[in-house]
């Protein structure tokens, strides 16, 4: 089984300030960090791989920086980390983005063979967009499974997966063939604390490049200037409103919790 | 999977490892370093002067693309009191000469980069991980075992350079838990400032800087020291108290700091500034008496470990950068006979003995015990001379002999004139 995971480095979000005045976020000194929800991703396909065999490719696109993140994939367990740099890249949307890591799975499928499982975080924590993972699989045309929080069981004569997604509502369990495109929510799996060898091995690993060289890529839908988004306006939140506090007697109380959620409660059902 | 071997197992990387493993990277020994935090550096905190003269035979062409702030021309010492100070100051042309004598620096870059060129010598060094116990066969240490699955790592030699809290040192036996009066607590604020106002405040310019070191009443008695050092944009101020003093004084870091910041003489210095970081850490201030054993059979221990550090000369990341050193040169020779028994290591101590390491930190070893004991020297005296100077400077008709005579006076009040005598001598004979 061949697992391919889709990685991002990103700011460590719980340093990064607001500066009110602008609007815009301070970067400076941020430490760069493997963006949490890939952690998990990488995490499910070693456990997945060590249960049926296989192998664990990750695959970043970033500046050469981005080996860092890389590296702690394979302390994690993963193989063979690639990283997809040029500048041409630079300045990439969602749309984009997705293009670029798409022809970037597409080489490595070429290099590394056929790949089964598909991983990505369910979003980045620094664009919040959620919007890569589900731009590779359209392009590959491959079943999606977002907001995964289990897999209940891998199938491999017969090709299938059951997985169990978060919805807005609960969760769903499906049954979705194989290959299969997943985007992971952090609750999937706790992190393990990786054995020693592998840390090791990852500090001695080589890092693959792909570049615009070596990746079959179509110029006119790479970089800022093929990348569609707008940033219309960058604006701070108003700050949520405290909750009310209820009182009176437990009975009281209950009725008044009552008739609050009772509208939403009409709305699900 | 088998048995993790290498020649030399190194514990922490900070200056002392460091340089350990380059120095023995660089002569084709096979080293593996292993440093709990995120990356070396991220754990680690020093007031910010780095010296230069240590990195021979480490970095020869220090500081080349270093991480390095300013380089200091100039340094004030000042006795401070409530609202004033006495200082001293030394501004030298040849402290712009290069080599710099020394240079501010941020540890997070500066052992980030020191750790690359261990690197890029051929060491290994491994993140996220804690050696939990050394791994011993009787009385030899034989390697490391670290808190991760199939963790333990076998080699010839250990060297311990796990900082001021060192299990390693105290599993081994060579030292007993911290004394509560041996070890201080540094607490530092980074304050952003622009660097043309830095440059203005502190009359310098290009890469210039300043230090400022302080003692004095402000801090109600008890032993403590304060500094402030410019970066390029920024401010180091810090402040360092015996972890013993803040608990019988009742002081809290966070109040230190602030009547610190609120002092008359440096407010100034650091107004419109914003707080970009603020650090913590322990420092060894025990000096030689407390110093532990420093090598055994198959271990060598280094840096903070060992108690290196000269609190008077603001000295710590050079004396562990010269211990790393000797160690590895120490391993280098005992791998030549193939022996790594306490008895070959102990040239360790030796070499140790030779340099300035312990020549500085002998020669002060009185100083914890004198000033816990007269704790007045570090209270007293330098209000009474703040007073002093402010009764001699101040016009108001009365005369100087009269000014000279109540100054006198309220001396021996103060403290008596025997007294007086007898602590002159002792602070000669003990930094004399």
């Amino acid at each position: 089984m061949h697992i391919l995971v889709f990685v991002k480095q990103v700011p460590d979000a719980s340093q990064v300030r607001v500066n009110y005045e602008t609007g815009t976020l301070i970067r400076e000194g941020v430490p760069a960090i493997l963006n949490p929800f890939e952690e998990h991703a990488v995490e499910e396909a070693v456990r997945l791989k060590d249960e049926h065999g296989g192998k664990v490719t990750v695959l970043t696109m970033g500046p050469p920086q981005a080996s860092e993140a890389l590296k702690q994939c394979l302390a994690r367990g993963a193989d063979k980390a690639y990283l997809l740099s040029d500048r041409i890249f630079a300045g990439s949307d969602t749309l984009a983005t997705s293009y670029a890591l798409y022809e970037g799975a597409r080489k490595i499928i070429e290099l590394e063979g056929d790949v089964d499982l598909f991983f990505a975080g369910k979003q980045a924590i620094d664009g919040d967009t959620a919007q890569t993972g589900p731009g590779i699989a359209t392009r590959f045309d491959l079943p999606l499974v977002t907001y995964l929080i289990k897999i209940n069981e891998i199938n491999l004569e017969e090709k299938y997966v059951v997985a169990t997604r978060l919805t807005e509502f609960g969760q769903e369990t499906v049954k979705v063939p194989i290959p299969v495109f997943f985007t992971v929510e952090e609750s999937l799996n706790v992190l393990s604390h990786s054995p020693l060898p592998y840390l090791i091995k990852a500090e001695k690993a080589k890092i693959e490049l792909l570049s615009g060289e070596n990746v079959n890529l179509d110029k006119q839908q790479c970089g800022l200037k093929h990348s569609p988004t707008m940033v219309k306006k960058a604006f701070t939140p108003e700050k949520r409103q405290r909750g009310a506090t209820l009182s009176g007697t437990l009975d009281e109380v209950a009725d008044q919790i009552a008739s609050k959620i009772a509208p939403f409660l009409k709305k699900v059902s | 999977m088998g048995d993790i071997r290498y020649d030399v197992a190194i514990v922490g990387a900070g200056p002392a490892g460091l340089s350990a493993a380059i120095v023995l990277a660089k002569a084709g020994v096979k080293v593996i370093v292993i440093e709990r935090g995120r990356f070396p550096g991220s754990k680690n905190v020093m007031g910010g002067v780095f010296y230069t003269d240590c990195m021979k035979g480490v970095v020869d062409d220090f500081p080349g693309k270093a991480p390095v702030e300013r380089h200091i021309v100039e340094q004030r010492m000042w006795l401070i009191d409530d609202e004033s100070y006495v200082g001293f100051t030394h501004k030298n042309a040849k402290f712009d000469n290069q080599p710099y004598n020394c240079h501010t620096v941020f540890r997070a870059q500066f052992d980030k980069w020191l750790a690359q060129q261990a690197t890029g010598a051929g060491a290994l060094i491994i993140n996220q991980t804690v050696v939990t116990e050394p791994i011993m066969e009787g009385d030899k240490v034989v390697g490391i075992r670290t808190d991760r699955p199939e963790g333990d790592i076998m080699a010839d030699c250990v060297i311990a350079a796990d900082g001021v809290n060192s299990f390693i040192a105290k599993s081994l036996g060579f030292r007993s838990n911290l004394k509560k009066n041996a070890v201080a607590l540094g607490v530092k604020e980074i304050i952003g400032l622009d660097e043309k106002v830095i440059n203005d405040r502190f009359n310098v310019s290009g890469s210039q800087g300043v230090t400022i070191e302080m003692t004095g009443s402000l801090f109600e008695g008890a032993e403590a020291m304060a500094f402030l050092y410019t970066n390029k944009k920024s401010v180091s101020l810090g402040v360092g108290m015996i972890i013993e003093d803040m608990i019988e004084h009742n002081i809290n870091p966070n109040e230190l700091m602030e009547s610190l910041k609120a002092h008359p003489a440096i407010s100034p210095l650091i107004e419109g500034g914003e707080t970009k970081e603020y650090l913590a850490h322990m420092i060894p201030e025990g000096g030689y008496n407390e110093m532990p054993r420093l090598f055994g059979d198959g271990v060598m221990i280094a840096g903070d470990a060992a108690m290196m550090v000269n609190a008077v000369h603001r000295e710590g990341s050079n004396l562990a950068i010269t211990s790393g050193k000797l160690a590895a040169q120490t391993y280098l020779e005992a791998a030549e006979k193939g022996d790594f028994s306490a008895d070959t290591l102990s040239v360790y101590a030796d070499k140790l003995q030779e340099s300035f390491v312990m020549k500085d930190l002998k020669k002060y070893k009185e100083l914890p015990k004198l000033l816990q004991k007269n704790r007045h020297l570090l209270d007293k005296y330098p209000k009474l001379i703040n007073d002093a100077a402010f009764e001699l400077l101040k016009v108001d008709g009365i005369s100087k002999q009269a000014k000279q005579r109540s100054i006198w006076k309220n001396m021996k009040q103060q403290i008596g004139f025997t007294r007086m005598l007898k602590d002159l001598y002792k602070i000669w004979r003990t930094v004399g």
